[in-house]
Formats: C-alpha cells, structure tokens, sequence
C-alpha cells in the first residue's frame, strides 16, 4: 500500500523566496501560504493521507499557471496540480515541499460549438457542468464518474475517468479532442485537434490518465454526443453470484452493449436499501442494474432482448423501470452504495480492481475467503460490463491495527486482480495509495521505460513526485511499507 | 520467435542500423520515407485469446487480419474501427502500427480508442507489457494506446489486445443529392440528433449515409432522414474502406485532412468527405504549403497520404510539439533502430 514517495531527492527549498517570487506573478487573492489558509488543501478523497504544502497557487488563467510552473521550475520545486480534489487515489496530495497548484479558479466554459458538437473549457469546470451547459441543445458530455457533480474536468484528464456509462461510451480518453498544457517550464503546448486526429505521436493517449506528472492541462476541447431520447433499466435478481456473472458474459455474448450493468452482493444490496429503500429484492445473492438507451424503437427492442437472456440466465425476478423516476430509483440504491455502506461501520476502504468478466466468480469466491480469513466485512458492488470491481472493506479505525488490517486485505484483493489478469485500477488511480502495488503489476523494465516517458517531458521530476510510478528503490522496500488509510473526505458524494 | 526478434534488434543496434519494421508491407505506400532492414513480423502468428464475452481478443502482431476478422465474425463480432485492408497481407501489427480507421471511425472510435494492451519489444530488446486485456485500466502511463499510430518508430509491438463490439444487427444505406456545403451541414445537424449514423461518403454531389443497429432504430432513422435507399451498399462501403473505390484508384497524389467537421467547403480539388465532415481526401497535385495552411485554418492537419513527393507530406508539428516528439522518441527508442524518419525526418 501506498506512502508517499521519498522526497529526499528534491534539496530544501527556501520558502520565503519561493513566495516573494509567486507574489510577483499572482494577484495576492490567488496564492495562499498561511497554515490556516493551506490546511484546507491538506488532502484530497483520500483522506488518510495529509500533508501541507508550502503554498496554494491558485491561478486565474493560462498566463498565470506558466508563470507559476516557471518560478517552480526555476527553483526546482515540486508542483502538485489539483481540480476539485475528489479523486480517491490521493493523487492531489500536496507535497510538503511543494506548491499546489489549484485550477478551481479557472472555470469558464469558453465555447460550445452545437453544430461541430464541441465544447471548449477550462480545466475547473465541474464534469456535470458541461452537459448542463449542453443540455438545450440536446447534447452532453458522456463521461459521467459518481462525483461528476463536483470533480472537475482537469482532473478527469488526470485520471482518465470513467464512469457508469463507459462499456458505451467510453472513457475520458476517448471522449475529448484538443488539449492546451502547460509544461513543467512553462511552455504552453496544443495537443490533439479538432479533427478525429492529430499529426505525429498520440500525445492525447499519453496525457490521459497520466495524474499530473507530464504538465498541467489549461484547455480542454470535450466530444458532445446526442442524448438519448429515452432511458429504460431492468432489474434482475439472482440466487447465486456465478448466475449473475453468467448473465453479465450472456448479455454480451448476445450482441448487447447496454448504456450501464451494474452489480450489487447480498451485503452491498441489503446496505442499500436500508438506506434508500429502492425496493430491491433482499433475498436475493445478486442483482443487475442493466440499461438499454437510445430512441424509444431501440429501447423497446433491447428491453425485450435483456429480459429474454436474464430469463434464460435464472433470474429469480425480473422488473422493468415503467418511467424516468423509477429508473432514478433503480439506480438511486447503486449510486449510494458507497455511503449506504458507511453507514453501517465507521470506516470503510473502497477498492478499484479490474479483471476479466470469465474470473468473476473465482475472485468474489475469493474476495469472499479473504473476507473470512480478515474477520472484515467486504459488500461488493461493480460495473459488471467492463469487470471493474469496487469491493468495500468494513473496518473500524478505532479499533487498534483494523485499519492497517484492512490496507492488507485490500493489498491482497488487488493481488487477485492482478493474478486474474487484471489491474490494480481500473478508474481511481495510482496516486500514492496504489504505488506498492504498481511493482507488482509491472516489471522493473516496464516502470524504467515509464519513468523515461516522464523525464521526457520533466527532466527534474518536479511535477508530483512520488505519485503514479515507483522507483525502483521503492519498489524493493515494498512490503514493509503498508499504511493505514481511512474513509473519504466526500461520504456525501454518490461513488461508483 | 520473441527471441529471434530481440537477437535482431540486439544486432541491429549494434551494428548501428535501422530496421523498418513491416507485416505484409501493404503500407509501403504511406511515410515521409522507409529506412532499414526489414524486420517481418509474420512469423510471429496466431490468436492468443478470444472470448466474445468479454469483447476482447488478444493476437500476436504478425497475425493476417483477414484471420483476426474471419474469428471475430464467427462470434458475431467485429473491429469496431473497420480498419482498411490495402491488401491481403494486412496484419494486425500493421492495423495498430499505423492506426488507420475506416468508415466507421467517426461514429465508434478509431484503432487505437480500440487498444486495450500491448507486448512490444524496446530497443534494448526488452520484452515489456503495457495496459492490459480489460476495458478500464489506469495504472501507468497509457503506452500502449501510445503507440498505437507510431509506425513501428518506438517500439516492436509482438502483441496486442483489442477491444471487439458485435457487430450491428441490422445495416443500411441512404443516398442523397446535396452539394458539399449542404452535405456537411446536413451531415453535422445529423450527428447531433440520437440517429444512429455509423458512416458517410460524399462525392461529385452525392452523399451515402450508413444507419447501423437495432432494426427498429434503423427504419425509424429512415423514415426521419428521407434518402433513396442504397443497393448492393456492404460493396460500397467495403469500397470506401479499402480504398478500391474509383475515387481513391485514380490520383496520382492523395491528401488526408483531418479537420473540424464543420468546417466550409476548401476548394483544393476533387474530393470526397468522410467522418461527418472531419475527414476530407483530396485528390490534387498541389503546392504542400498551400494544404497544410488550409487545414490549419481549419482546425487540423493534413497529410500526404499517396503518391507524389514523400518529403512534401511531413506534418507540421508546432516547434515545442515536435521537440517534445524527438524526446519521447529518444526516451522509448534510445538506440534509434526503429524505423527513423518514417514518420517525421526529426524523428
């Protein structure tokens, strides 16, 4: 489990000059460097790591943020970027040496092109946002993460982020068209295009996902699609895990992209509807969420087909949203899951592991003995169509050594995604909670090459060091490295 | 095999030349020039794992893709980006090396939005694993859709998985009269609309538009848009696709601009659009500067597809941009071996 990196390697910096030179290039509400003024940004949605940084720069525009990544760079000063601070990998943990770089300020949508269907925006703007912007045009932005009411777009640049509907439609990566970044010297760079692609090497690819350590993203160009006319889900109950996992492979294997499939377990279900009360069946040891959207020819063709392989598949009870607001229903126990299940223990401890859809069952089966072996409760929900797997360890950090116990229980889940063939992340991130197992999950070779890709674009390794790839120094100390870790700093945020 | 290919770059390297990486060399055509030894990848063969369930399949890069869509169609799938087949030695190596899309591409993706994970082989000749065979993975930088569209200049890639989708229940065409100025705004106006679109051509005053999905959808989408109701169109568009349409026969140069879909009509030469608009071939003989700058104006690039002077199809890459390129090339390729200049003469 993660920690963040040694930051030995950076020399001390001298913290006075580095805020008489930020002052010189930012209006005096826009940097803060009082300890009372800088707690604030201590953490982000994981919340068990805090550290202050020296300084919050929080710039007003482009000219700005090059301004700041020259002093820093000049100075040799680590920079750590920050959107909203909602991501759950720590990513946007600030490093004590470092200046934190918010781009909360910078939040106007600058252009929305209906015909071309394009918007342009700052990197501030909220994800949800964009598509209420876009929405009397009939059009939205499709990447929808659970906490697209308050994380910002930057950061889903950042963290390539996903969503419920991205088996459909994508990822981030797949979603945005031309990037405006800000290098760690303060060169301003136009990556991708407004066409479907850009000259020369996919910069675009590389940038997505790559957690702030290649530059800062000042611009975003995002896709816009048509929304769906219409929205139908259907609820299906299962009397065993592996039926569920055989209807989510027959779903597909039936030629059905659906617009979500979701999964919940007995536990996560039973959490649920204690909270929400969505009206899912208790009795029941799985149920799937699956939504069909488009025009209401397609929908009504597609409903008809899912019924038809849950059926076949032994769902024990079969229920179709009949409009809007019993679909938001359907969907409200899902969305708050992760809080539902907060409400029953102190602590839990969200895990982001994907495997292959085929391995299901064996690692539930085995997610399941951990859970035993741990004395730790363990509900499992997940975005069954792509095999990305959200387990909530339940712990209480109150109790001595639990919730170190359960950091190894999730190390140990993470380890059967990556012996199913899977990952230790399919949407949250590295950051610094993953680092230990990205050794696990790459060869030395492979985490060499990655940390040449970044020299390539920050020779000093001043854009937030000790984030996303280990060294490997790190990588042959881990083990003896696991940490606690606690809930997150948004319990009230619907979490996917 | 994996072995023969790392002695041959661990040669290569030290002997201090190139190697041109190539399948069944149906690409030949394409690259501002081809430098080195030929590595041949199509020893290296098969379909390492495919389960239509879980939409993905992972094949080694010498692999026909004629095999790699005959498997897939057995399952009722497809490569949802209709990559074009120049020839029957196409491999799939060469479908990700190049990261061409066909038809397709505008309404679901492009090659490299299809990688899921690569092998490939660095010029040190070591064996490296990149993403991997799921649909949502972040842990490190995405190298592998990276080098997806590189061109065999950073790495060998020995391996590759592919995100597959069905393939559609149900496919027609519709052909209408528009000039280009009406066609590209009808084609805009569409794509905003929940239609589902999945292809367009305008030529000479004649645009075809592909509906594909649910047969419910597709009549609907019919009845919406009007049109004449295209025959025979599987051949049309497989045309379109390959390139063996009449358009793309004749010129002795082709250009490729990639630009805003929306952008007006740019009056180089005889020309068909694709992509709703975002994609426009041109076949002319024309001064390189003068279609640079036009696609620039409008928001994007152009290349020198076929034909003609090579070096007159470089892109244009802003300075910082292409420094930024010769690092990375630097930084995943320190040796050089990999293909140098194909893409670009700094690179």
């Amino acid at each position: 489990m993660g920690k963040p990196e040694a930051i030995s390697a950076i020399p001390a910096v001298d913290s006075h000059a580095l805020i008489s030179r930020l002052r010189a290039v930012l209006p005096a509400p826009c940097l803060l460097a009082l300890p009372e003024e800088t707690k604030p940004y201590e953490c982000d949605g994981l919340s068990a790591f805090r550290e202050v940084p020296l300084a919050v720069a929080l710039p007003e525009d482009e000219a700005q943020v090059a301004a700041v990544l020259k002093v820093c760079h000049e100075m040799r000063v680590p920079v750590v970027a920050r959107g909203a601070g909602t991501g759950l990998s720590g990513g946007a943990l600030p490093n004590p040496q470092g200046v934190t770089l918010g781009l909360s300020k910078m939040k106007r949508i600058l252009h929305i092109d209906p015909l071309a269907r394009t918007a342009r925006v700052q990197p501030g703007v909220r994800n949800l946002a964009i598509s209420e912007a876009a929405a009397p045009l009939g059009l939205y932005y499709a990447p929808d993460p659970s906490s697209q009411i308050a994380c910002s777009i930057g950061g889903n640049i950042a963290e390539n982020s996903g969503g419920v509907h991205c088996l459909k439609y994508g990822l981030t990566v797949h979603n945005i068209l031309k990037l405006r970044v800000v290098t760690i010297e303060g060169e301003i760079l136009e990556l991708g295009g407004e066409g479907l692609d850009a000259a020369g090497y996919d910069l675009m690819a590389l940038m997505t996902g790559s957690e702030g350590l290649l530059g800062v993203v000042t611009e975003i160009t995002v896709k816009l699609l048509p929304k769906p006319q219409l929205a139908r889900v259907v609820l299906a109950a299962f009397d065993s895990l592996e039926k569920a996992g055989n209807a989510v492979a027959n779903i597909i294997g039936a030629g059905i992209i659906p617009a979500g499939l979701e999964m919940m377990d007995k536990l996560a279900t039973r959490a649920v509807e204690q909270f929400v009360h969505a009206g899912y069946p208790l009795d029941a040891e799985a149920i799937l969420l699956c939504e069909s959207d488009g025009t209401p020819e397609e929908v009504a063709a597609e409903i008809e087909r899912m019924e038809a392989v849950m059926r076949a598949s032994g769902a024990t009870q079969i229920r179709l949203s009949k409009d809007e607001a019993e679909r938001l229903r359907f969907w409200s126990g899902r969305k708050a899951a992760f809080p539902a299940v907060g409400r029953l223990m102190p602590d839990y401890y969200c895990m982001d592991g994907t495997i292959p859809k085929r391995k299901l069952a064996e690692v539930l089966k085995g997610i399941a003995q951990l859970s035993e072996e741990f004395g730790l409760g363990c509900p499992n929900v997940f975005h069954a169509g792509d095999g990305n797997l959200h387990p909530l360890i339940m712990f209480d950090a109150n109790v001595p050594g639990q919730a170190e116990h359960a950091a190894k229980f999730g190390s140990r889940i993470l380890k059967l995604c990556i012996e199913a063939g899977g990952t230790i992340t399919g949407e949250h991130g590295v950051g610094v909670e993953k680092i230990g197992e990205m050794c696990e999950q790459f060869t030395p070779d492979a985490l060499e090459t990655f940390h040449s890709v970044k020299a390539a674009f920050d020779t000093h390794g001043l854009l937030n060091p000790g984030k996303a790839v280990p060294t490997l120094h790190r990588c042959a100390e881990y083990g003896q490295m696991h940490v606690a870790r606690g809930k997150e700093a948004f319990p009230d945020l619907p979490r996917f | 095999m994996i072995e023969q290919f790392q002695d041959t770059i661990r040669a290569a390297v030290s002997a201090g030349r190139p190697l041109r990486i190539r399948g069944g060399g149906t690409k030949d055509f394409y690259g501002v020039s081809l430098q080195g030894d030929i590595l041949d990848t199509r020893g290296h063969a098969g379909i390492v794992d495919y389960e239509p369930s879980e939409l993905v399949m992972t094949v080694r890069s010498g692999t026909p893709l004629a095999e790699v869509e005959s498997t897939l169609a057995e399952g009722g799938q497809m490569l949802a980006f209709e990559p074009p087949r120049f020839g029957a030695g196409s491999t799939i190596g060469g479908v990700v090396a190049s990261g061409f899309s066909g038809p397709r591409r505008a309404a679901t993706g492009s090659a490299r939005d299809y990688v899921l994970g690569v092998r490939v082989l660095d010029s040190a000749g070591r064996d490296l694993s990149f993403g991997g065979q799921v649909m949502k993975n972040v842990a490190g930088y995405d190298l592998s859709r990276f080098v997806a569209g590189s061109f065999g200049t950073l790495a060998l890639v020995t391996e590759v998985s592919l995100k597959v989708l069905p393939k559609p229940e149900v496919e027609t065409t519709l052909a209408f009269a528009m000039d280009e100025s009406a066609a590209i705004e009808a084609l805009n106006r569409w794509a905003g609309q929940p239609l589902p679109l999945s292809a367009a051509f305008h030529l000479d005053g004649k645009l075809a538009v592909r509906l594909s999905g649910a047969g419910a959808a597709v009549t609907a989408a019919k009845a919406r848009m009007g049109g004449e109701v295209m025959a025979d169109d599987a051949a049309f568009w497989t045309a379109v696709r390959d390139q063996t349409h009449p358009f793309f026969a004749e010129p002795a140069t082709l250009w490729r601009l990639s630009i805003r879909s929306t952008a007006p009509a740019l009056g180089l030469g005889p020309q068909a659009i694709e992509w709703n608009g975002s994609l426009r071939w041109v076949a002319a003989t024309l001064p390189a500067e003068r279609v640079h700058a036009a696609a620039k104006a409008a928001g994007g690039h152009a290349t020198l597809y076929r034909g003609g002077d090579r070096s007159a199809g470089i892109q244009h890459l802003a300075p910082g941009v292409l420094a930024l390129h010769q690092r990375l090339k630097k930084a995943l390729d320190p040796a050089g071996v990999f293909g140098p200049g194909r893409m670009h003469p700094a690179f």
